[in-house]
């Protein structure tokens, strides 16, 4: 084929020239579903609880994303602000994963239990009011709005397509009792995933406020999880070194 | 000065033409070329020193014994055990850790072993204790005692003052830090009637020289030590709290759930106070630091709280 033949023809142009921007990336990604040891193998890691994944989804309908990322990076001025740095394994079933690099305020890939939930609930409705020099905005409305849950069945199913491990049968939900334990296998029951939600929302009282469920319990309790699943105590220092 | 060079050398053309119009070829300047294959180069040795390749399941991992690190790591039964790997992040990250923590070693091992009034007494010490403990606490302590430590009111104690809700000693604070606090007061609104709960509040308000209703006051006084409302048992009969249990002291002038001092004239001093005793408080939780920082780390936070801040016992 000729030069000129491709620069005469749009749709041969056009073909070509995907393949020839889409190889750099191609050799980067692909590999990485092939290599064993991309994702570490590390015990802990479970998908979030209803709650927690409606928390997810206002976290994301929020754009909280766009100030914060969910990557502490093998840094040692992350580690000491941070924490441990942030496993592949921890984010395998986020879809669409938190990382980045772009930050505006702080990363929260570990926030979990770094804060009370009352620290959370006015911070998130009026962030100056215990960080006097931050820029994040007021979110007021997350104590006030009460959580629609109704779908959430539909997303944890949307989810279950992406290959988190939601059970929607007593077989699959086997398979999470031996995988996760069964505490943690019944609240991945898209079957009773309402209940296991206010089961959640009403033991944690997240926002502070007993009497209802409002978004900002269910953002707190998505927050207060970040980071916690894994329990680096039962890893030597460099175990996550071999996987790199 | 060009025009004399286009006329004198006049570029060959790339042999094409459209409509009478030609391209000239002017090829890019040797030097420029070089660089482009000095690149080429760079990739080569990068292949060698780095991990680039995917092989099936696996990827080249540098040559081996050309580039490697060396870093020392703690295991589960807190061994330490030195490892050279081939160059990644991740053994460059703990080979960093290694290296501040060799600078920082000496002054963490002095804290460690002293005791604290011993730390307190070493003004070198101090100053280490000073730098680090500021850094500690503005990353960890901060966002709910302010940057001086001055606390809020309705939300976390002042550090500075010579109050200590949960105690003041070292041992005190170390065991706060540690293990975390959880403040809780019942709500009263089930139990007592409103008019019970403004002559309880205007008791509270007289104990610190508050303005106050005095004939109301003489009825709460005995309401506090009652069977009934049984205030005593957390505040004690004199009111003055308990450190065990977190209770406030009700006597001195330092509030912290009740903004008694952020409000102007004895309606709204009492409202606050009444606040408080009708829903009761669930929410003065301090988080645990026990999984997040080292023991050497909370011990130095410690004697910075204590010493630094001030207002220690």
């Amino acid at each position: 084929m000729k030069h000129d033949n491709i620069e005469r023809n749009l749709g041969i142009l056009l073909v070509f020239t995907m393949l020839a921007i889409s190889v750099g990336g191609m050799v980067e990604i692909i590999p990485l579903f092939f290599i064993k040891e991309t994702v570490e193998k590390v015990d802990g890691v479970r998908p979030y609880t209803p709650l927690e994944q409606r928390g997810r989804d206002i976290y994301i309908r929020e754009g909280c994303y766009l100030c914060h990322s969910q990557m502490i990076r093998p840094f040692r001025d992350e580690a000491l602000r941070y924490g441990h740095y942030s496993l592949a394994a921890e984010s395998k079933y986020d879809h669409p994963f938190q990382w980045g690099s772009k930050r505006t305020g702080p990363d929260l890939a570990r926030v979990g239990g770094k804060y009370s939930n009352d620290w959370h609930t006015q911070h998130l409705t009026a962030p100056r009011s215990l960080v006097p020099q931050s820029v994040m905005p007021n979110y007021p409305w997350l104590a006030k709005n009460e959580l629609k849950y109704d779908d959430i069945q539909d997303r944890m199913k949307a989810l279950r397509r992406t290959g988190v491990p939601y059970s929607n049968s007593q077989a699959e939900y086997q398979r999470n009792v031996e995988e996760f334990g069964a505490d943690v296998a019944k609240t991945l029951h898209i079957p009773d995933a309402e209940k296991n939600l206010v089961a959640q929302a009403q033991l944690g009282n997240y926002d502070t406020d007993p009497s209802n469920i409002t978004e900002m319990d269910a953002l707190v309790a998505y927050l207060q999880v970040l980071g916690t699943m894994v329990d680096f105590k039962k890893y030597d220092d460099d175990y996550f070194v071999k996987f790199r | 000065m060009s025009q004399d060079k286009a006329t004198t050398t006049a570029p060959k053309t790339m042999g094409h033409s459209w409509d009478g119009i030609e391209e000239y070829n002017n090829p890019l300047p040797t030097w420029w070329i070089w660089g482009f294959y000095i690149t080429f180069i760079f990739t080569v040795v990068y292949w060698l020193l780095y991990p680039a390749w995917p092989i099936g399941g696996n990827y080249t991992k540098g040559l081996t014994g050309l580039h490697t690190i060396t870093y020392t790591a703690k295991t589960v039964d807190g061994k330490e055990v030195e490892k050279t790997t081939h160059w990644n992040m991740r053994s460059k990250f703990l080979h960093e850790m290694n290296e501040m923590e060799a600078i920082q070693k000496q002054w963490f091992d002095k804290v460690a072993s002293m005791s604290y009034d011993d730390v307190a007494k070493d003004a070198e010490l101090m100053q280490f204790v000073n730098s680090a403990g500021k850094t500690l606490f503005s990353d960890n302590c901060a966002p709910c005692h302010q940057a001086g430590g001055q606390g809020k009111i309705g939300f976390a104690p002042n550090l500075t003052d010579d109050h200590w809700q949960f105690g003041g000693t070292y041992d005190e604070i170390h065991q706060t830090i540690e293990h975390g606090r959880r403040g809780f007061m019942p709500a009263f609104k089930e139990v007592l009637e409103d008019q019970q709960i403004t002559q309880l509040a205007n008791y509270v308000l007289s104990l610190s020289g508050e303005p106050h209703d005095a004939s109301l006051a003489t009825v709460g006084a005995q309401l506090f030590k009652s069977e009934e409302a049984g205030c005593y048992y957390c505040h004690g009969a004199d009111a003055k709290g308990n450190t065990q249990m977190g209770s406030a002291n009700l006597t001195d002038k330092i509030w912290l759930w009740a903004d008694v001092d952020g409000k102007a004239g004895q309606e709204a001093k009492l409202a606050e106070v009444k606040r408080v005793i009708t829903s009761g408080l669930d929410r003065g939780v301090m988080p645990t630091w026990g999984g997040r920082l080292k023991p050497e780390q909370i011990k130095l936070l410690t004697v910075y709280v204590h010493d630094s801040l001030g207002g220690g016992r």
